[in-house]
């Protein structure tokens, strides 16, 4: 019966659902795309419920509120799917201008996606954008975060080598002075050769380089 | 020299003020750790690949085996044998050479300020890997939030973090902007982490290079097993390693393979010869430099391995995805039941649309997608790890864990070889005692770190990505060369062959062999003069200009092919020049010195031969 009633209305307002029409919109679903094996077909309950969507979507618009499933057409739907539909007013003479209809699908985009389980880029209203989701910035940035973490514990670990450096050094001057003195004089009496610290130069098996005898030494003064 | 030879133990406590390092681990590690740097990762690939692949290793190993391993072994051996840093070894062998220390000093120091800010970018992009979805795989809102900023749509959503989140890129080097204040507390904390490593020298980075050092193979290892079981990997590889024979003809891929070694073991800069420089006399630096060079190479294989399996899985999923795009265009347009077409097929119906239908798919304008172009579109340099790599990490399951991975390992890597290039610069400043004695060692550190800190802000404000590509493309490369060279010159005909094997023969038990000297006196001078005027010869005619991003650009998103302006010509020649120019100074002031002390002892003679006439 109802299938009667359907074909009828649609055979009487053809002529305002048609592609490219006035106030019309195209729609396309990509069912497979997003439910993979759980897709379910395309037929005229799903196309039903499409238009009651459409429809409730309409009757939240002020001014509206009398809109019907029947006054939802569909048109050229395709094995895509794709289909193009527009909403008439109640004498069914002219469609409704599609600023209300955008603005109807739009506040009520999720509910229709919901009902279909599908989403903005598989159930898409073409010449509808689709509200971008607003960034979701936390209040401070997680980099910063882990930077704080990092960061102090390198200047926590920078603090205590400094400090059991200064404090090893302070107990190395405390301890033992004769040793430190002998090293001194040891110093002191260690020649230094060509500009070479002879103690860099391992006496085992070292070979002094020639060349570099200073010149000092041939022009020794009388 | 009434106390040296005496008791030994003196002689030795003498020796034992210099530090030395805790067992032969930590030096094989430090060394290791120095020479694998991010250049085996972001370099070796990307040459192995655009130079005929598996037949690159030709080159590379020869020159391995003529170039690289007799230099490193000689850095080694008079590191060891004469134990100073290199302006203290230079000094020894000649005072005229000691231009060659001071040279490699200075280039230590400029090499160590742009490649601790690469590793800022590094910590930057690891400090914003922990967040799930990654900031760099979608756009941002533009200011109605009606669309993504334009600038993004445009080129690619990593290309824009980079370009514009990180670096905040002037158009032009000309507009050096402002300094990028979360740039600058990144490359704050880098300097903080390497002067937490460096503080006491070798006793720190001791500690420090057992995680640095091997880390990264681990990571390395983890990436090999994800990457081998990618969808593509095996695409990729066979694209690296397929050897194409013909590309040897050409004499840029020999000057490529011969100057990639070279920086690669990272000769010349100083760093090497500091760390011999605490090692025992007795030790057999030969088969360190033999383990060091080859395990260098190996890691160089192993890496490109690595990314050339992530690169492949990249361009098989860009490919695929240019195929879906293609697909849903014809699906849309001739309304085909969703998911009708498959990647299969979908060459097949297009070439039956095209007969049937020309004109309807001729408008669709569809994408041509061949594999072999997104594989062709390999990068090096910061180009592979922050913008190609980056974006491969993005498909790739679990995407913040494997950023993460890279990014510690890219970071490690570099840590480790700033520690060779810290050296190159503290342990001469030590020898050459520039401070006073009673001034700690932490602090002397502290003070270096600092100064490259500050002197390394310029590459934190806008144009700062230009200038470190002058930096890395202009600094380093002709002076090292002309180093090396007078390293192995001084080494062989100054000091004198025989010395330097009877040196060895004393360190390591046996005397060079007949490779070694062949080697030494032949064949590393010679190669690395050629090396030298083939380089002259690229770089001289080539215009020296760069790729600017640019938003403006009509072919924006490439990038646009500037001129530098004069004074950036200046300084590029400047810095290509400056660390060179140590040695004919030093040489003329030493030669000034000492004919000044000639002419004074001659006038002290004639004094004295007056005074005993007179006497007389």
């Amino acid at each position: 019966m109802l299938w009667l009633l359907f074909f009828l209305v649609t055979a009487i307002h053809a002529e305002l659902c048609q592609p490219d029409a006035k106030n019309a919109f195209k729609v396309r679903l990509s069912i497979k795309t997003a439910l993979g094996d759980k897709a379910y077909t395309w037929d005229a309950n799903e196309e039903y419920l499409f238009k009651a969507m459409i429809a409730f979507s309409m009757r939240k618009v002020p001014n509206r509120g009398t809109t019907d499933i029947s006054h939802v057409l569909v048109c050229n739907v395709t094995q895509r799917v794709s289909f193009w539909f527009v909403v008439t007013d109640p004498s069914k003479n002219y469609t409704l201008p599609a600023d209300e209809i955008q603005l109807a699908v739009r506040m009520n985009r999720n509910r229709i996606n919901n009902a279909f389980s599908l989403n903005d880029q598989t159930l898409e209203f073409l010449k509808i954008p689709s509200t971008l989701a607003p960034p979701t910035d936390p209040s401070v940035p997680i980099w910063i975060i882990i930077f704080g973490v990092i960061f102090s514990i390198v200047i926590v670990a920078i603090t205590l080598l400094v400090l059991s450096g200064i404090w090893q050094r302070r107990r190395k001057n405390k301890g033992p002075p004769e040793v430190d003195d002998a090293e001194d004089k040891c110093e002191n009496t260690i020649t230094i050769e060509n500009g070479i610290s002879s103690d860099s130069l391992d006496m085992k098996g070292w070979h002094v380089n020639d060349t570099f005898v200073t010149e000092d030494e041939r022009l020794t003064p009388l | 020299m009434a106390c040296a030879p005496g008791p030994d133990p003196l002689g030795d406590s003498r020796g034992d003020e210099r530090p030395k390092w805790d067992n032969k681990l930590q030096y094989v590690l430090s060394c290791v750790g120095f020479a694998v740097g991010l250049g085996n990762i972001w370099r070796f690939p990307y040459l192995c690949q655009s130079h005929g692949g598996g037949a690159f290793l030709i080159p590379y190993l020869i020159a391995l085996a003529f170039e690289g391993i007799p230099l490193f072994h000689m850095e080694l051996a008079i590191g060891q044998r004469l134990r100073q840093g290199s302006v203290g070894v230079w000094t020894a062998i000649s005072p005229y050479l000691g231009g060659v220390g001071l040279g490699s000093l200075t280039l230590s120091f400029l090499i160590s300020l742009y490649y601790n800010t690469v590793l800022s970018w590094v910590l930057w992009y690891l400090l914003n890997s922990f967040q799930q979805p990654l900031p760099w795989g979608s756009c941002p809102l533009d200011v109605n939030q009606t669309g993504f900023v334009k600038e993004c749509e445009g080129s690619s959503t990593v290309s824009y973090f980079w370009y514009r989140q990180t670096l905040n890129i002037t158009a032009d080097i000309n507009y050096s902007g402002s300094v990028q204040w979360w740039l600058l507390v990144c490359l704050a904390a880098c300097w903080a982490v390497i002067y937490l490593c460096v503080i006491r020298g070798i006793e720190s980075t001791g500690k420090a290079i057992y995680f640095t050092a091997l880390f990264p193979y681990l990571v390395l290892t983890i990436f090999l097993v994800r990457g081998l079981t990618l969808p593509g990997a095996a695409e990729g590889l066979t694209f690296l390693f397929t050897p194409n024979i013909q590309t040897l003809r050409s004499p840029r891929v020999w000057l490529d393979a011969a100057t990639q070694i070279f920086f690669s073991l990272s000769l010349a800069s100083g760093g090497h010869i500091a760390f011999a420089s605490y090692n025992p006399s007795r030790n057999d630096c030969e088969k360190d430099a033999v383990i060091v060079a080859l395990i260098n190479s190996m890691t160089s294989l192993y890496a490109s391995t690595v990314v050339f399996s992530v690169l492949g899985f990249k361009a098989a999923s860009d490919y695929g995805r240019c195929l879906d795009r293609n697909i849903l265009s014809l699906t849309n347009e001739f309304d085909f039941p969703d998911q009708s077409i498959s990647r299969e097929n979908y060459a097949a119906i297009l070439t039956h649309l095209n007969a049937t239908q020309t004109e309807t798919v001729v408008g669709l304008h569809l994408e041509s997608c061949c594999l072999q172009d997104f594989l062709d579109k390999s990068a090096s340099g910061t180009g592979l790890a922050f913008i190609v790599f980056t974006e491969a990490i993005l498909h790739m399951p679990g995407a913040p864990v494997w950023a993460v991975l890279f990014f510690i390992t890219l970071f490690t890597l570099g840590l480790s070889s700033m520690f060779g290039n810290m050296e190159g610069i503290i342990t001469p400043l030590l020898d050459m005692e520039v401070l006073p004695r009673w001034v700690p060692k932490e602090a002397m550190t502290g003070a270096v770190c600092l100064v490259c800190f500050l002197s390394s802000t310029c590459f934190t404000l806008q144009s700062g990505n230009y200038w470190l590509e002058i930096f890395d493309n202009y600094t380093a490369s002709l002076n090292l060369i002309i180093f090396a060279f007078m390293e192995v010159v001084g080494v062989i005909y100054v000091y004198g062959t025989e010395k330097f094997c009877d040196d060895i023969a004393w360190m390591t038990g046996r005397r060079p062999g007949f490779y070694w000297r062949m080697t030494w006196k032949v064949v590393s001078p010679l190669l690395l003069l050629t090396v030298l005027t083939a380089y002259m010869v690229v770089m001289i005619p080539t215009t020296m200009s760069y790729r600017a991003w640019d938003p403006q650009y009509k072919q924006f998103p490439l990038r646009q092919e500037k001129p530098y302006p004069g004074w950036v010509q200046a300084v590029c020649v400047l810095l290509s020049l400056l660390p060179a120019l140590w040695v004919p100074t030093v040489a003329l002031a030493q030669w000034l010195s000492q004919r000044r002390r000639k002419q004074e002892s001659v006038q002290q003679d004639t004094r004295l031969k007056l005074q005993d006439s007179v006497a007389c």
